[in-house]
């Protein structure tokens, strides 16, 4: 297919006012030639560098210095990592600071085209995105902040000082930024709530009559949130986009394989089922089950009913370890009419659920098990709920009275604990799984509920019928390099160093 | 007032009734379709109605205020939800291209239900009230209303009994209706304070500084604590619930409240020792120093579901429904006199029925009269229909619901000038 030129090509003395500045909000798509080898190339290193922030998310608290730091390392290691100021000393070795922006850039817009497609590849890379901006952004100086601001339109109204001296105490103790003093000092901007939502839901602002009264320092958030918008809307027009560049064989092989990169073992195919029968789950969530499900089984068969959120997140891992539908629906009747909710109202209410689990009703989306980011990160249980992450969500002093009836160690209870502590609840997890299986190193990194259990099965029983899945795509850790070996199916097609001779703004832009 | 006893079993044969001579229409199309300042508000608007026999239909939606009564009329729904605006109508969505019928805006709502409490309340459990805790709605509904007010600027707030354990919120506001799903969840979150499972001990943490939507609620809280908690619910009284407050406390605090409770067994002084342990924490260290204020929080502060309010698309009960539980009708309440609304005095399905078939009085006669005479240009069915609901015990809740659609009919007045204005101009 041809693309056909609907622009000139701009010589490269733009690129140095594009890249002139050391943050950008990707506003307009780069316009130039390059070859297929660096598509490749940057694309995956940029998820790398995406990866890297997803997991430093789950182990450390965001924008703390551990945070900080590692993510420097990483963006360092991959090319990424430039000084907000653009020096164009050649460095020792390496590209130079534009380069590295250019690299940015355009690696970006690449990673558009993968992950625009489902709304659950659009929410992981906002989410990663506005993280690394973030980061970012804190890295200006307070001068380089303020240009951005301008830059970009963002003006909000000052609030006068009689307003100020009015909303004081309010200020002072709404905010942590704003002390009696600097309340004096710094401008302090009224801005619509809806325009600084992170500040609102962490109660971190002062708001009255629909507006936020944000000190100058403070202005990042709303920074944040304009990109995220920003974002958010160019990814639903990028989608619109797409059949136009899934028709690019050499381009289609390697997007599908950067999307799956992230998708990885989703758990999603059921390639077991019917080899689990209704009455080795009890025995097996003592076993094999990590402790969420085991927690909330117990619950089901205590309470012979459970919630929204524990039948989604159990539901689906059931079905992960091969739960077939009938299967399903047999489990979940004979449980809940032992409870309040006789056969019929089973039928009429529970049962549609179990079967839009399996993609049988509605939208017939198959739905995929939640992974322990998810279950970590979103819907947490409230009061009556059983769902949820035991060692995120429960109370440290619960969490131990539980592994005690569940005969855990007392030293290994304390490393839990400790890991716990940490915020480091995948590995508490898998601590866990040592001390229930006996085994010194549990050998895998945990990532996903299903996982857990077929490691278990393979520590316990040693590869029955239950095998791994072993399709290309790998575990999130190991993506390919960048070159040809890559995308063996687009390296079939291209011709090393040769340009792609069409406008890659075709690509990006919406029609 | 008694409810006239209500059973389920009569609803089919009163239902009919209820939708064809009782059920506001007309009031409950000036609302939904807000002035008609937008084209095909109303049109757009998804119902889903609960039929005879639990069978559940979605994606309903009417062109007219006549078609949306002809159509109740025939399917007599058992109870009914309101949707979203989509962006075409709901009735047709399957014949738009997959990926473009999306929800578009929909009220910013909320539901508090009771059953959430159930951790902080003797008096009753699961789906049973009492006036002992419908206290809790009351804090509940000032708290929240004040803060959508002061706090969000909204201003055009229906607050609804949910017919048997619970009150919903609709903030009708314009921009309400359009906000994000990411904002509808902040919205939340700014108001949540309680947060934990049923693993979670202490479900309320406070730090310095205290914002001042926290301060606003406590005095609230703080009005309403001494009767509610400490005498209607006792928390100070009994063994264990006596328990349940002290696991709140810093350990320290505990030892000392446990040694001078036995010698003190008045709930209202057990609850000043208490106060005065905290006064003295707050002097001295930076930790643990607002225990009390977490206490009441914990026992009283409204709690409400997130996933509710985050989804545009989300399906709540409509005002005006039937509860096929109690029978209650889900009825507007009037903040005037929210201190004595009563959840068991609200009218049911089967009274107001009867009191239609009342035999009308000789003043009612010649109020009929008079109102006939004035209203000749309009359908004698229609004008006996607004006359039937009056003569029930319906009448002031549609009274109300009318007062609030006409503060907002000012609002819709000014986009229609608006509007006309811009198309002259080009």
């Amino acid at each position: 297919m041809q693309f056909s030129s609907r622009r000139k090509k701009f010589t490269t003395n733009s690129q140095a006012e594009l890249y002139g500045e050391p943050l950008q909000f990707y506003g307009q798509p780069p316009l130039e030639n390059i070859s297929l080898t660096e598509f490749e190339t940057f694309a995956v290193e940029r998820l790398k560098l995406l990866k890297t922030i997803e997991n430093l998310g789950v182990s450390y608290v965001k924008m703390s210095e551990s945070y900080t730091k590692k993510l420097g390392t990483e963006s360092k290691a991959l090319n990424f990592l430039y000084r907000p100021e653009a020096d164009d000393r050649k460095p020792q070795n390496g590209p130079t600071e534009q380069e590295k922006r250019r690299k940015d850039h355009i690696s970006h817009f690449i990673l558009r085209l993968a992950y625009c497609q489902t709304e659950d590849l659009r929410r992981w890379f906002i989410q990663q995105e506005v993280d690394l901006f973030r980061y970012r952004f804190n890295d200006l100086h307070p001068k380089q902040k303020l240009e951005f601001l301008h830059r970009n339109n963002l003006q909000y109204d000052r609030i006068t000082v009689e307003e100020k001296k009015a909303l004081n105490d309010k200020l002072v103790n709404s905010s942590y930024a704003l002390s009696g003093i600097t309340v004096v000092e710094q401008d302090v901007y009224k801005v619509p709530f809806q325009d600084a939502l992170d500040l609102v839901r962490t109660r971190k602002v002062y708001l009255k009559a629909g507006y936020v009264y944000i000190p100058h320092q403070d202005i990042v958030t709303i920074v944040i949130n304009d990109f995220r918008t920003r974002l958010s809307k160019a990814l639903a027009l990028t989608a619109r986009s797409l059949p136009a560049v899934h028709s690019d064989e050499r381009l289609q092989p390697l997007l599908n394989h950067l999307s799956h990169a992230y998708v990885g073992q989703d758990y999603s195919i059921q390639k077991n089922v019917g080899k689990i029968s209704l009455e080795q789950i009890d025995s097996l969530s003592g076993k094999s089950f990590p402790l969420c499900m085991r927690q909330i089984h117990q619950s089901l068969r205590e309470n012979h009913h459970l919630r929204h959120g524990g039948r989604m997140q159990y539901g689906l891992f059931l079905k992960g370890i091969g739960l077939s539908l009938e299967q399903a629906l047999q489990f979940w009747r004979s449980e809940f009419i032992k409870g309040k909710v006789d056969a019929d109202k089973f039928d009429k209410a529970y049962a549609y659920s179990v079967r839009h689990m399996f993609g049988k009703e509605g939208k017939r989306t198959d739905y995929t098990p939640y992974s322990c980011m998810k279950v970590i990160l979103s819907n947490a249980p409230s009061q009556g709920d059983h769902h949820g992450c035991p060692f995120r969500h429960s109370d440290p002093e619960l969490l131990k009275q539980k592994l005690q009836v569940y005969k855990v160690s007392p030293s290994g209870i304390s490393q839990i604990l400790e890991l716990v502590k940490g915020m480091h609840y995948q590995l508490a997890c898998q601590k866990y799984f040592e001390q229930t299986h006996n085994v010194e190193d549990a050998s895998f990194s945990l990532n996903h509920p299903n996982q857990y259990f077929i490691e278990s099965q393979k520590a316990l029983g040693g590869g029955k019928e239950i095998k791994r899945e072993t399709e290309a795509p790998q575990k999130p850790q190991e993506i390919p390099t960048g070159g040809p070996s890559a995308a063996p199916e687009a390296a079939a097609n291209t011709q090393d160093e040769a340009e792609m001779t069409e406008d890659l703004d075709s690509f990006f832009q919406d029609a | 007032m008694p409810s006239s006893d209500y059973d389920s079993a009569c609803l089919p044969d009163i239902l009919p009734l209820y939708y064809r001579r009782l059920f506001p229409f007309s009031q409950y199309y000036r609302w939904l379709n807000y002035g008609g300042v937008q084209k095909n508000y109303f049109q757009n608007r998804e119902f889903s109605f609960t039929l005879k026999d639990d069978i559940y239909v979605r994606y309903q939606s009417f062109t007219t205020q006549n078609e949306l009564e002809k159509e109740m009329q025939k399917m007599n729904p058992y109870k009914i939800d309101i949707g979203a605006i989509y962006s075409h109508r709901p009735n047709q969505h399957n014949t738009v291209k997959s990926g473009t019928f999306q929800a578009l805006e929909k009220e910013l709502v909320f539901d508090i239900d009771m059953t959430d409490y159930d951790d902080v309340r003797s008096c009753c459990s699961a789906a049973d009230i009492c006036p002992k805790c419908w206290t809790l709605m009351t804090i509940a509904i000032h708290i929240l209303d004040r803060a959508l007010r002061d706090d969000f600027g909204f201003q055009h707030l229906l607050w609804v009994y949910s017919g048997r354990r619970g009150v919903h919120c609709w903030v009708c506001d314009e921009a309400a209706r359009k906000l994000s799903v990411a904002a509808r969840s902040a919205v939340a979150e700014y108001l949540s304070l309680v947060k934990g499972s049923d693993e979670t001990v202490k479900k309320v943490v406070l730090t310095d500084p205290i914002h001042p939507f926290i301060r606003e609620s406590l005095v609230v809280v703080e009005r309403y604590f001494p009767r509610y908690a400490l005498q209607d619910q006792d928390v100070l009284g009994r063994k264990e619930s006596v328990d349940k407050v002290l696991a709140l406390t810093p350990d320290d605090v505990r030892k000392e409240l446990q040694q001078e409770f036995q010698n003190e067994k008045k709930p209202e002084i057990r609850w000043k020792l208490l106060k005065d342990e905290a006064k003295r924490k707050q002097g001295t260290s930076k930790k643990n120093q607002h225990f009390e204020k977490e206490i009441m929080l914990q026992y009283c502060y409204p709690r409400l579901d997130v996933n509710v309010s985050k989804g545009v698309n989300h399906l709540l009960k409509s005002p005006f429904s039937v509860h096929p539980k109690t029978g209650r009708i889900s009825v507007p309440i009037d903040l005037k006199e929210l201190e004595t609304f009563d959840p068991f005095a609200v009218p049911t399905i089967s009274l107001i029925c009867e009191e239609l078939d009342r035999p009308r009085t000789v003043e009612e006669d010649e109020k009929s009269k008079e109102t006939k005479d004035k209203e000749n240009e309009k359908d004698t069915a229609e004008s006996r229909k607004i006359r039937d609901y009056k003569r029930t015990s319906l009448a002031k809740y549609v009274k109300y619901f009318d007062q609030f659609l006409d503060g907002m009919a000012r609002s819709w007045k000014g986009e229609l000038l608006k509007k006309s204005d811009l198309q002259k101009d080009f």
